[in-house]
């Protein structure tokens, strides 16, 4: 088995890469896209129910069956993929946005505007510095439930590591289909208990 | 005659369409310059009367003026910049130092950075905090009273023309408390300031308030000076207040 991924490593590397690159890229625009639709949801109790509401449905659709409704729409590969894995992470983000701004104490809300903070200066300096734990919460879910979906992309020629475990089952290929599962289930592993770790560091601020 | 620094018209509250009016049709004159004490019973509508004046809530009915502006025609986030607001909760900010606290509304008027800390310094000496042993600290780092004396320092910082304040010294010792009720109205001052401080110890609202406020389920019972109070007591809920109190004294006594 060893032998086999140093045979090989040229093709697990990149497809590791392909997998990094799809996951950055569906981060870096899902949190932008998260957090704009957080701040419209602020604004609003109904917005915010309605958001949440479209995108848990949207999130209980089964992946493959996403990615194979997109294809019309946007074609195969990566952009695509991308694309699906960034309306996934809509839920998971928001999900964790709102909560965290709005679990906060009342009478500190209730102090910064009573002291002359408008809206957005509550949300800045107040809000977004005492929920950041949660934020980051989100941001780790959404980080491992894209590892995982990033694997099936390869179905619609997005690469990655989806595509040894995949080539494998086509092929009957018992060491590409072992080294798939592991390289996919250790990056979503390793991710998370890197995250984990900066999230415990966070959080230095909470009134016992 | 002074100014009339904030007017109520016949204000009501209620916090929902069913309930009762939690402030029930209030009309009232406060002048600049005056030291008003808030006394009532629990839920009697004080904080609920002092967040209007505010705008963290809207009346129902009725108008409120500050220097002869109904508020409604003002940004309520310039309203809230004029007046200092110690909040009941007390509310410091635990993601923030103590002077950060203090420096917040400064900030906010973007007051220049030595100016910000020298006015820091100032206020926590001024409400008994070694400045040098609190700045740095955060507010889970304080005691209760200690966190009060935060709140009261944090609305003061601006040395607002008009001061809301509910039941700062509510979890203060009363050593501590008698010297910050003289401090307090040392900062009041006599002529320019107005002060609205709610509590719920009678001494405490007769030594300090020009004028003494008692309320009882949403309703003023009497508005007027300590000793016409005393000498003459509205109705029974105000003659019970001052009937306990001289119980106290007369328990005091007893101990001699
Ligand atoms: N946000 C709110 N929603 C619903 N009811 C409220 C709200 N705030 C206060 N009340 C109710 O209004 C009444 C008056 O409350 P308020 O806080 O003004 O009383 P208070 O005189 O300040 O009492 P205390 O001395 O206990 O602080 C109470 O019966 C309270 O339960
Ligand atoms: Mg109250």
């Amino acid at each position: 088995m060893i032998e086999y991924a140093i045979r090989h490593s040229e093709k697990w590397v990149k497809a590791l890469l392909e997998h990094l690159e799809m996951l950055v890229a569906t981060m870096i625009i899902s949190v932008i896209l998260a957090a704009i639709l957080t701040m419209a949801a602020m604004s609003s109790k109904i917005i915010s129910k309605m958001l949440v509401h479209v995108f848990s449905v949207i999130y209980s659709i089964p992946s493959l069956a996403l990615f194979a409704i997109m294809i019309p729409v946007t074609g195969l590969g990566k952009g695509t993929a991308i694309i699906v894995l960034i309306i996934y992470n809509q839920y998971l983000l928001l999900r964790n946005f709102i909560t965290g701004l709005n679990e906060i104490d009342p009478s500190i809300v209730e102090a910064a505007t009573g002291i002359g903070m408008s809206n957005i200066q509550v949300l800045f300096q107040v809000r977004l510095p005492l929920s950041i734990k949660t934020l980051f919460t989100g941001i780790r879910l959404a980080v491992v439930s894209t590892i995982g979906m990033a694997t099936i992309a390869a179905f619609i020629n997005a690469g990655g590591l989806g595509s040894i475990l995949f080539d494998g089952l086509r092929t009957m290929n018992v060491h590409k289909i072992l080294w798939g599962s592991l390289l996919s289930a250790g990056l979503a592993i390793g991710a998370n208990a890197l995250l984990l770790q900066i999230e415990k560091k966070i959080y230095k601020f909470k009134l016992d | 005659m002074s100014l009339t620094a904030i007017e109520f018209n016949n204000v009501s509250k209620k916090y929902s369409q069913s309930g009762d009016y939690v402030v029930d049709h209030v009309s009232l004159s406060i002048y600049e310059g005056e030291f008003v004490t808030i006394l009532g019973s629990s839920g009697s509508g004080k904080t609920t009367l002092l967040k209007m004046i505010n705008r963290l809530y809207e009346p129902n009915e009725g108008t409120i003026k500050l220097f002869g502006e109904d508020i409604t025609t003002v940004d309520p986030v310039k309203v809230r910049r004029r007046i200092g607001y110690v909040i009941q909760q007390v509310g410091l900010f635990p993601h923030m130092t103590i002077a950060q606290n203090v420096a917040i509304v400064p900030k906010l008027l973007k007051w220049n950075k030595s100016k910000i800390s020298t006015r820091v310094d100032e206020l926590l000496s001024l409400v008994g905090l070694e400045p040098q042993e609190f700045r740095n600290r955060y507010p889970s780092q304080l005691s209760g009273g200690q966190q009060q004396r935060i709140g009261l320092a944090r609305a003061l910082a601006t040395d607002p023309k008009i001061m809301l304040l509910d039941e700062p010294f509510g979890a203060i010792d009363a050593i501590n408390r008698l010297n910050l009720q003289d401090e307090l109205l040392r900062i009041h001052g006599g002529l320019k300031k107005t002060f609205l401080f709610v509590t719920h110890d009678i001494n405490e609202a007769f030594k300090l308030g020009t004028r003494v406020m008692i309320m009882n389920k949403g309703r003023i019972c009497q508005f007027d000076t300590p000793s016409h109070i005393v000498k003459n007591p509205a109705d029974d809920f105000v003659s019970s207040l001052i009937y306990s109190s001289r119980e106290q004294e007369r328990f005091w006594e007893g101990l001699d």
